[in-house]
């Protein structure tokens, strides 16, 4: 076979992304994928916030295979026995949805691959890739068992525990602390009642998340609604499986086993248990996005942002793979395919929502590994709550020494102090 | 319900040729064995003092590789098409 123009590897949002916008224009590209079928091996909440996918792709929301448009956010922070929840709910329709949609990768990959293919980019499903190739310290291709394929330059896009940007150099081995590892059950429920019970009309869905439902571990939970099933996850951080006696399913179990939890996705029928790592090392543990001839994107660079309440990873992954095409086709133009002239690629990142979020809250980090934010600060909240929503029919204190003898009575002020200093720096 | 059963809800294409290789020997030896509670297929387990491991179950997170403290877990994803297969993802 000829030389191609590129190869990516990896059929997520990020491969798909990048071998569409080559493809789209007049390059060669092959887009290789372990998985028969894109999308069997992917897991995601998963809510895509689509601003970026409509730039590749205008209106893909009518045209892709989507679930519900999120219309009602809820952060709840979980007790024992109680939740106390915020509640954000917006009639507000703009043009280009970006309050996000609820997908399931498996439908949606594949959709997205199949654009790519389309496009005319080569879809090679079922091959996983085992190496890289080299001439001297460019990188020049692909190995996948015997067969060995070139091309100018290789798009690495292989997820969460890319082994390309491992024999590339790019990443030292990853620690636990920069992961999460992401459980998810799937429930059936009849459309009529989720709409009923989660307050939705026609189309509308709900993207809900929990802190305190982890037995104090960091990491947090969420539920989404799709048009006729729950998406239901837990993330824990993998530094607390080092410290726990509690398995991970067992982990998923105790949060199921929340009494909110409980009424949400009562009736259910259970159809899938999945997992999959999360990158939560943010923006210290980004790898190093390029080098001769090759480029790094999505999870395999940790390109994505975790707000605490929410996870957003597919955008990140798309707009990188956008930005990774855009090198290689001026890279094609000038036939320089060095870093020097794939430096570009970091530019354009850096100069984009990607970098610049990671960036502002880089210290995010550190404010979602505290303990307290798990158990005592959720307690704190539910109990302070419970005074205030309750009548015992004796003296009450005024509201704000309530909720100081509350605080107190949890934490000592110089850990207040340190949290508060972690929220404002890292939010 | 119970973790057997959850596992049953997902089609898998056995490879023969295993994808996650143990070195149990080494494991016996490891005080924390974090691989045992972190793995969500349950694929690590003692038993009658012995450790064991599977990699039928696995459902290819990568979990184990990283927590492992002795880094002895010699680790890749299923050749192409073997391995488990979600439906939704
Ligand atoms: C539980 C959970 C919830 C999440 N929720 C959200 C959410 O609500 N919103 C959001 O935006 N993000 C969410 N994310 C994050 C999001 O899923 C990822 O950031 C996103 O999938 C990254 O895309 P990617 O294309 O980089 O990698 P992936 O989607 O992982 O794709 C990588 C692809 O490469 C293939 N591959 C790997 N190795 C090879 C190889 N050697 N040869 C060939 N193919 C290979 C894989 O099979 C896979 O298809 C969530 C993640 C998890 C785990």
């Amino acid at each position: 076979m000829e030389n191609l123009d590129a190869i990516v590897v990896g059929a997520g949002p990020a491969g798909s992304a990048a071998a569409y916008s080559l493809a789209k224009n007049g390059l060669e590209v092959m887009l290789v994928e372990r998985a028969k079928t894109p999308g069997e091996k992917n897991v995601s909440g998963g809510v895509l916030y689509g601003q970026v996918l409509h730039n590749l792709i205008p209106n893909y929301w009518e045209k892709a295979p989507l679930e519900r448009r999120i219309t009602t956010h809820r952060l709840s922070l979980l007790s024992n026995e109680s939740a106390f929840t915020l509640d954000f709910s917006s009639g507000k329709r703009s043009p280009v949805p970006n309050d996000g949609y609820s997908i399931n990768r498996y439908k949606f990959d594949q959709w997205f691959a199949e654009q790519a293919e389309n496009a005319g980019a080569l879809l090679a499903p079922g091959i996983r890739v085992d190496d890289l190739l080299w001439k001297k310290n460019r990188i020049i291709g692909v190995k996948a068992g015997t067969d060995e394929v070139q091309a100018n330059v290789v798009i690495a896009a292989d997820g969460v525990n890319s082994q390309l940007a491992a024999k590339a150099h790019m990443r030292k081995e990853h620690t636990s602390e920069q992961m999460g590892l992401g459980i998810k059950e799937v429930y059936k429920l009849p459309r009529k009642i989720i709409e009923e019970r989660f307050n939705l009309i026609g189309n509308e869905g709900a993207a809900y998340h929990f802190i305190g439902c982890t037995k104090g571990h960091p990491g947090g939970g969420f539920l989404y609604t799709n048009q006729d099933t729950l998406s239901l996850g837990l993330v824990i951080f993998l530094p607390a499986f080092e410290v726990t006696k509690d398995t991970a399913p067992d982990l998923m179990e105790h949060y199921k086993s929340h009494a909110f939890i409980q009424r949400l996705i009562r009736d259910g029928e259970l159809k899938e248990y999945s997992a999959h790592l999360v990158p939560e090392g943010g923006y210290s543990k980004i790898t190093k996005l390029y080098t001769n001839g090759f480029l790094v994107t999505g999870d395999a660079a940790g390109l994505a942002f975790n707000i605490g309440y929410a996870l957003e990873g597919m955008n990140f992954a798309i707009a990188s793979g956008i930005a990774a095409a855009e090198t290689v086709i001026a890279a094609t133009k000038t036939g320089d395919f060095s870093k020097r002239s794939l430096k570009r690629y970091e530019q354009v990142l850096r100069d984009s929502f990607v970098l610049k979020d990671m960036k502002t809250f880089k210290r995010a980090h550190n404010l979602f590994n505290n303990p307290r934010l798990h158990s005592t600060y959720p307690k704190l909240v539910n109990t302070f709550a419970h005074d205030l929503f309750t009548s015992k029919a004796v003296p009450r204190q005024k509201l704000v020494q309530l909720l100081i003898r509350h605080v107190l009575g949890n934490v000592t002020i110089p850990s207040l102090i340190r949290d508060g200093l972690q929220v404002v720096r890292g939010l | 319900m119970k973790l057997e059963e959850k596992l049953g809800l997902i089609r898998y294409n056995l490879d023969k040729e295993p994808h996650i290789i143990v070195n149990t020997e080494k494991c016996e030896k490891c005080r924390t064995k974090p691989c045992i509670v972190g793995c969500p297929a349950g694929c690590f387990k003692i038993e009658e003092n012995k450790f064991l491991f599977q990699y039928e179950d696995c459902i290819e997170c990568g979990t184990c590789k990283i927590i492992c403290p002795k880094r002895v877990i010699e680790w890749s994803y299923p050749r192409g098409t073997f391995g488990m297969a979600f439906r939704y993802g």
